[in-house]
């Protein structure tokens, strides 16, 4: 009996942003346009607002400089970093759609081991249509990809699986180090191909790279701030690690799944690692005490939507960590203003999902 | 980062459940020769065992058992759960077990797998269960903890067990493999992962290594079903001993990892026909899940005996009024850790 054929992966054209935060150039756009173009367009223009952003021909998209976010936000602008490309978030407030893909702009397109390039963006929807299983551990990875299933011992209760909130993809060539890493390491290139997506599991936290990430949101948009870094900030380079934290702890709260795996991208960009080490210092040793309370954070029950969650892991920050830097009452009312931002540009009845009793729909 | 492990630390151990191991014994021949093997005989087959010569090893059929075990135990060391007798008498640090339809696999380059290299390295490095880890084994050349991971978690704990992975004959249930029966997993996944604290997985008993020294007592046969068989589908006996293996390591902070490495599993026995005894299994994972996910072990228990002993009182509890073959194991379990502190206890030299 021949594998039933294999459906293709829907476009989703029109409900899909890819939402790109630069300071540069967007020059990289060429290589992805046999991907992209069919695509909608959020740039997010970090740094110098009156330097132009050439946008390749044939794309359609929307520009936010500074001014743009200036003018959108009002006093609530306070809430998106500047000279940072944590700054993308706004693009993921303004966006209309129901997805988001966002990637940073040294990220090219990568080739699979056969040799054939990977369309990222292709590889992200299917991880996000299909279910994720966070509450048993498949050890043949994602039981919905094809050439796939689960293992015996699997329980059939726990087969269908809950909707998948989040997909991270990673990248070959220079990898995601950090800086101390960085300067042990300067010439370790990440060449494995590991042809695998896997759903984290529940209660399990992990470091969530912006580079190359999809998300629902609907189903999680509202946790997606990036934080506050860049200029006049204490600290750099812990905007999506961030953001990772809070939606792991919501999602595992409101029964979604987080995958990681594939997509690859090809990122060829190797930044300085003395000027990440400035920015990432004070992050390496908070991150010590961040861990501990984002393991032991508990949402309560009435917590049924993004927005609540959010707001409550909010208080809990100003409560919990800040007695460990001042930074951290910043971040817990940039967390507050960003909520109601959000909400102010995302009226409801306009797609917040209720979750009844933190249960996935 | 690994340690130098010398080749008498390792005994490779092999449940016969077919009398023939010879083209078994001869494809993991330049694998397998270096080491010493425990054969042991699964006391239902009839037929003498035919292994071929150049092998330092020792045979255990039924007498042996018989002899070791007695009459002391309600533990039936048939069908797969022989092998843990050979878990029991082995006098080494680190056990490596594979069934005897597996094959040495081909990376995707045509060269062999060295299952046994592979285990060893995976269990002489450390595991990361507190933190997961996007590049996945950060202890493997060429890979290293991502950017966000807490540097204090990056020491990683002793790993106790290996979990490997099956090319062509994956280990699905009978449903799953009578629905498709032309399915061949031809996936190699080139990563070693750690699994993390508090999820638990199906751990199959077909690919696997373990710290005997650590965590031996806890591989233990225990959960035998009414009409189990000899077919993988029609056992449950490793996924009842890994969600233990698990939940104990969990307990005792030691770390579980899979992946790497593959076996070639041999296309065996038929889905449909063992559908009807393995329905049972498939039945009791739904109450056994959610009993392991919110077992919890006290303080006190710090080794693994200990572990084994209050995880089987929790059974016998919790489980033993749902079915008798929850009652049995619990007993099973309580027979096993007596049978480990006479016979099986330590000594690894």
């Amino acid at each position: 009996m021949a594998e039933p054929s294999v459906t293709p992966t829907p476009v989703l054209k029109d409900e899909l942003d890819i939402v790109i935060p630069t300071i540069r150039n967007l020059d990289f756009l060429e290589m992805w346009r046999p991907f992209f173009q069919p695509y909608h367009l959020i740039i997010v223009q970090d740094g110098d607002p009156s330097k132009t952003i050439k946008v390749p021909e044939g794309f359609d998209y929307e520009l936010y400089n500074r001014n743009d976010i200036n003018r959108i936000l009002g006093p609530k602008a306070s809430c998106i970093s500047f000279k940072d490309s944590a700054c993308r978030c706004f693009g993921y407030m303004v966006s209309k759609k129901k997805y988001v893909y966002t990637i940073d702009d040294d990220c090219f397109v990568a080739k699979d081991p056969s040799g054939k390039d990977i369309n990222a963006l292709e590889q992200h929807i299917k991880n996000l249509l299909c279910p994720s299983t966070p509450f048993f551990f498949n050890t043949l990875y994602d039981p919905y990809r094809t050439g796939a299933d689960f293992v015996r011992g699997y329980p059939f209760s726990l087969r269908e699986g809950v909707p998948t909130a989040v997909s991270h993809g990673l990248w070959l060539n220079i990898p995601d180090y950090d800086a101390p890493t960085q300067l042990v390491k300067p010439l370790e290139r990440n060449t494995r191909y590991v042809d695998a997506v896997m759903t984290i599991p529940k209660g399990t936290l992990f470091p969530m790279c912006g580079m190359n990430l999809a998300f629902n949101r609907e189903l999680i948009g509202p946790a997606m701030y990036f934080g506050l870094m860049g200029d006049g900030q204490p600290i750099g380079r812990y905007d999506d690690m961030w953001a990772g934290w809070c939606i792991k702890v919501i999602c595992d709260h409101l029964g979604l799944g987080v995958k990681t795996g594939l997509p690859y991208i090809w990122h060829s960009k190797a930044s300085n690692p003395f000027v990440n080490l400035k920015k990432e210092y004070k992050g390496i040793y908070w991150q010590e005490e961040l861990i501990p309370f984002f393991q032991s954070v508990t949402l309560p029950k009435e917590c049924t939507t993004v927005q609540k969650c959010y707001l409550e892991l909010s208080k809990q920050v100003k409560a919990k960590l800040g007695k460990v830097d001042d930074y951290f009452n910043k971040l817990a009312d940039a967390m507050v203003t960003w909520i109601e931002a959000w909400d102010e540009l995302n009226p409801s009845g306009a797609k917040s999902v209720e979750l009844p009793n933190g249960v996935a729909k | 980062m690994s340690l130098e492990v010398k080749d008498d630390e390792i005994d490779i151990v092999v449940a016969a459940i077919h009398s023939d191991l010879t083209s078994f014994m001869n494809e993991w021949r330049p694998i397998f020769s270096r080491f010493h093997l425990i054969i042991v005989k699964d006391p239902d087959l009839k037929e003498e065992l035919k292994i071929p010569e150049g092998f330092n090893l020792d045979v255990y059929k039924k007498s042996d058992i018989d002899r070791v075990v007695g009459s002391s135990t309600s533990i039936l060391f048939s069908g797969y759960s022989c092998r843990y007798f050979g878990y029991l008498v082995s006098r080494k640090k680190y056990i490596i077990s594979v069934d005897d339809d597996c094959l040495p696999a081909r990376e995707n380059d045509g060269f062999l797998v060295d299952a046994v290299a592979q285990h060893i390295t995976n269990l002489t490095t450390p595991a990361t269960p507190f933190f997961f880890n996007t590049l996945y084994d950060p202890y493997c050349e060429g890979a290293d903890f991502v950017r966000g991971y807490p540097f204090s978690l990056r020491s990683g704990v002793k790993c106790a067990l290996s979990c490997g992975l099956w090319l062509n004959l994956a280990d699905h249930d009978a449903p799953t493999q009578a629905l498709k029966p032309g399915h061949r997993n031809s996936r190699y996944v080139d990563a070693v992962l750690t699994v993390p604290a508090r999820a638990l997985a199906p751990i199959s008993g077909i690919n696997i290594a373990f710290d005997r020294e650590v965590v031996g007592p806890a591989m233990l046969p225990a959960l035998r079903l009414a009409g189990e068989g000899k077919f993988r589908w029609e056992t449950m006996e490793d996924i009842w001993s890994g969600m233990c293996v698990k939940v104990i390591c969990d307990h005792l902070g030691l770390g579980v990892k899979t992946g790497l490495p593959y076996v070639w599993r041999n296309d065996r026995g038929d889905a449909i026909a063992s559908l009807k005894k393995e329905w049972e299994g498939v039945k009791l994972m739904e109450e056994v899940v959610p009993f392991f996910q919110s077992v919890r072990l006290p303080r006190t228990a710090t080794t693994a005996e200990d572990c084994v002993v209050e995880v089987a009182n929790a059974v016998k509890e919790q489980l033993g009024s749902t079915d008798p073959v929850f009652a049995r194991a619990a007993g099973a379990m309580l027979d096993w850790v007596k049978l480990w502190k006479s016979v099986g206890s330590s000594a690894s030299s």
